[in-house]
């Protein structure tokens, strides 16, 4: 339903966030996409059922989103750059694949645009899969680049950024979205840059004249095993040192620190904005990567605030690291579930509580 | 097989290039070795060995990648097929087959094989069914016969509680994607002869393009059964082909051909 | 500034359409922009609505608890989105669907017989566009040329849907100038 309004190279276009990040995903030369119909995505697979082959490139409908992220692991394994999509509970099913294309290091883009949870939960926009793409998903010890767009043209911008962090580490990389930044319209400049791709040689094409190669994560010697994961620590240690990311709003005077990302970032700079208009000096930390998570620059930010409050569309997730990062500062939270926003209006009232409860800063 | 002259001697049987020069960790009377023979020769004699990209599965088998000289990505449990649709729809000229036990074909992989074959994927599905889980120790797979005793099913399978075996090849038979399905075995130099021209015709199926192809082979597993290599090819002849009937169970480009009257 | 409006009624009366009109439009003249459908159960119940904000500033929270604009094509979406709009907010009921009063005090009422008047234009679904007539009217959300660029930029259907369109939107417009309040 988007980019029937045709513009002019440069100009800004409305578009829809799932379209968006499918144009982006084609801009930054994705050979092949695999997906399951799910809401509050579909309208990517959507997009990429028609691009995809207009363009000679792969599109596949999976039976399921196990299948999908398994030809996706196929894929990727030939040194293609792939990008899956899906929502939370189709995210669950991937957690299998997850774990074994960390222990295999392959690189592959997978937008989670969440939705409510547990279970089939609801549709509406959610960010309650931040433990599962922080913390898990699949089994083992590994640790998966998780960014989060807080806007339609930072998710163009990251979907580039991904596929290059990917390639880079050998790794999955998630981009986290939730169903706002899904179903919402955006201007978005359509300049795209091309992620640097290089597979190193290690990828799957035939061993024509060379030896062959294997792919895989099954390592049955516990010294062999803990060797590979012992690599694998060094390479997360690497992205933790190099691929921090996060931005920061009205900071610098800021008493009262909002800590949150996506589309609690943009409630916070609503409530940040009436706060300031009623005195009350707020500001905003919005990571980006999610993992690794901004904590030092948190730390360092919480020690010139009297309080921080998080915002999540959780019931409290990412306020768990926002606590282990911060020393003495208190922590507030506000939180809504199962699809529903925080407002504005409650995250001042927040705002407010943080405020009455905690002294000055020395 | 090479039967080149060497020395005014002529070599008559030998290892196929395309197998490594390994010890296999296959216990003693186990088919897979042979099987893995078979898929070798027939890489080497169609020279499809600098193209061939493997799919490991889960099993027994799972260590496949390091007998061949081929590349190998592995898969999670019965997504061997979903990973080989992956890799043949990114990698077009690559010749993809799988290896897969009973257990993650006919269990845990159903539903990635059934749409593999309903897409009619180019992909070669070598399908080793020997009615038991051996790598966790034994336990009853779906393909496990009525009455055998298994470590899951200790007083034998019984069709009240466990259901009954899948004739998982004749099922995926009905789909139109499905260019070739056969069923073979190892039992004897004749029936390995059989199932190696059923795995040709599966693997020229597919560098026809003529949709999935998948060749069942009945397989052994002394071990798991607690009975000798010996007594185990009897079983496969006496007990196993009774359920498993070995043959073509369809060749759709043979049965157009014979359409046509040609 | 910005302005955030409200757009509800049925599915099928092309208020998705309409709210991207007018942020396209806001596009059109430089300013920030945010479009968001319900995508949610109740859009399966038949009623749909979308949020468009435009600001000259970077848009905040893209869900709103609080409009300056409703439209309200249905008896449903007024009981719903009413009570969001902020005191002095102007709400334009299409008065061919909704006979009920509206029961804030606070804000101005702009009365239009959309469904009528759409079938004069010879198209159920213009009533969206001739409700987003009368927002911009009376509203100034934006130029009103701008929306006509942007229907004519962006419209589907070919020149005869364009010219509907056009012309659903003219007679919004003019009701919001004729009309008294």
């Amino acid at each position: 339903m988007t980019a029937t309004i045709p513009a002019a190279p440069s100009r800004p276009r409305l578009m829809k966030g799932n379209e968006a990040m499918a144009d982006a995903a084609i801009e930054a030369g994705c050979d092949a996409y695999f997906g399951y119909p799910i809401t509050p995505q579909a309208e990517l697979l959507e997009r990429m059922a028609r691009r995809m082959p207009e363009l000679g490139r792969v599109f596949v409908q999976a039976e399921s989103e196990i299948g999908a992220i398994n030809m996706g692991l196929g894929a990727a394994a030939t040194g293609a750059k792939v990008l899956v999509s899906t929502s939370s509970p189709g995210m669950s099913l991937m957690a299998e694949a997850m774990s074994y294309m960390a222990g295999s290091e392959l690189p592959i883009l997978l937008i989670n645009v969440m939705r409510g949870g547990p279970g089939l939960g609801s549709i509406g926009p959610s960010q309650s899969d931040y433990f599962q793409a922080t913390k898990g998903h699949g089994h083992g010890d590994y640790r998966v680049p998780v960014l989060a767009p807080a806007s339609i043209a930072e998710a163009v911008a990251l979907v580039a950024d991904g596929f290059e962090i990917a390639a880079r580490y050998r790794t999955p990389v998630i981009l986290l979205a939730d169903g706002i930044m899904g179903q919402a319209m955006e201007p978005v400049v359509p300049e795209y840059r091309t992620p640097i791709w290089d597979t190193k040689g290690w990828e799957l094409t035939g061993a024509a004249g060379r030896a062959p190669r294997v792919v895989r994560s099954l390592h049955l010697f516990p010294e062999e095993l803990e060797r590979h994961n012992i690599q694998l620590q060094a390479k997360y240690a690497a992205i933790a040192e190099r691929e921090t990311r996060w931005a920061g709003e009205e900071l610098d005077d800021a008493e009262i620190v909002i800590v949150a990302y996506g589309t609690a970032a943009r409630v916070a700079r609503t409530a940040i904005e009436r706060a300031r208009a009623g005195g009350l000096r707020a500001g905003l930390f919005r990571p980006i990567s999610l993992w690794p998570f901004p904590s030092r620059a948190l730390a360092a930010v919480a020690a010139n605030a009297r309080a921080m409050v998080v915002v999540e569309l959780s019931a409290g997730q990412m306020v768990e690291d926002v606590r282990l990062a911060v020393d003495r500062t208190p922590v507030f939270f506000h939180g809504r579930t199962g699809g529903m926003v925080p407002t504005p209006r409650e995250v001042v009232d927040r705002l407010r509580i943080a405020w009455a409860l905690t002294g000055a800063r020395a | 097989m090479t039967t080149t002259p060497v020395g005014g001697r002529r070599i008559v049987y030998q290892r196929p290039t395309l197998l490594t020069d390994r010890s296999t960790h296959y216990c003693p009377g186990c088919g897979h070795g042979i099987i893995h023979r078979v898929i070798a020769e027939l890489l080497d004699e169609l020279q499809l060995g600098p193209t061939t990209i493997g799919v490991a599965s889960v099993g027994c088998s799972v260590f496949a990648y390091d007998y061949f000289g081929i590349d190998f990505v592995e898969s999670p449990h019965g997504r061997a097929p979903a990973v080989a649709t992956g890799v043949r729809r990114a990698r077009p000229n690559a010749f993809v087959f799988t290896y897969q036990g009973d257990g993650d074909l006919a269990a845990i992989g159903t539903a990635e094989i059934v749409h593999a074959a309903a897409r009619g994927e180019r992909i070669s599905v070598v399908f080793v069914n020997n009615g038991i889980y051996g790598m966790t120790g034994g336990q009853m797979a779906p393909t496990t016969l009525l009455g055998q005793h298994t470590t899951s099913s200790p007083l034998g399978r019984d069709a009240a509680v466990a259901g009954f075996p899948i004739p998982i090849t004749e099922m995926l038979a009905l789909l139109p994607g499905v260019a070739y399905a056969a069923r073979g075995t190892i039992t004897d130099p004749g029936q390995i002869g059989k199932t190696k021209a059923m795995l040709r015709r599966a693997f020229e199926s597919q560098l026809a393009g003529e949709g999935l192809s998948i060749v069942e082979v009945l397989s052994t597993c002394p071990v798991g059964w607690g009975l000798t290599p010996t007594e185990s090819m009897a079983h496969v002849t006496n007990e196993v082909t009774a359920v498993y009937p070995l043959g073509v169970i369809v060749d759709r480009r043979r049965a157009a051909t014979r359409k046509d009257g040609s | 500034m910005e302005h955030a409006t409200i757009l509800s009624g049925f599915g099928g009366q092309g208020l998705l359409f309409a709210g991207q009109v007018l942020a396209h439009a806001a596009m059109l003249e430089d300013r920030h922009v945010s479009w968001l459908p319900s995508y949610g159960p109740e859009m399966r119940g038949g009623t749909a609505s979308c949020t468009v904000i435009v600001s000259d500033l970077p848009i905040g929270s893209p869900v709103v608890d609080v409009a300056d604009v409703v439209i309200a094509l249905n008896p449903p979406s007024l009981a719903r989105f009413e009570r969001l709009l902020r005191p002095g907010g102007l709400l334009v009921v299409n008065d061919s669907l909704i006979e009920a009063e509206p029961s804030r005090r606070d804000i101005e009422v702009l009365r239009i017989p959309c469904s009528a008047l759409a079938r004069e234009v010879g198209d159920e679904r213009a009533i969206s566009i001739i409700a987003l007539g009368g927002a911009v009217g009376r509203g100034q959300l934006v130029d009103p040329e701008s929306v006509r660029r942007s229907l004519t930029e962006g419209a589907k259907g070919g020149e005869a849907a364009v010219s509907r369109n056009l012309r659903a939107f003219t007679l919004g417009l003019e009701r919001a100038a004729a009309v008294s309040v």
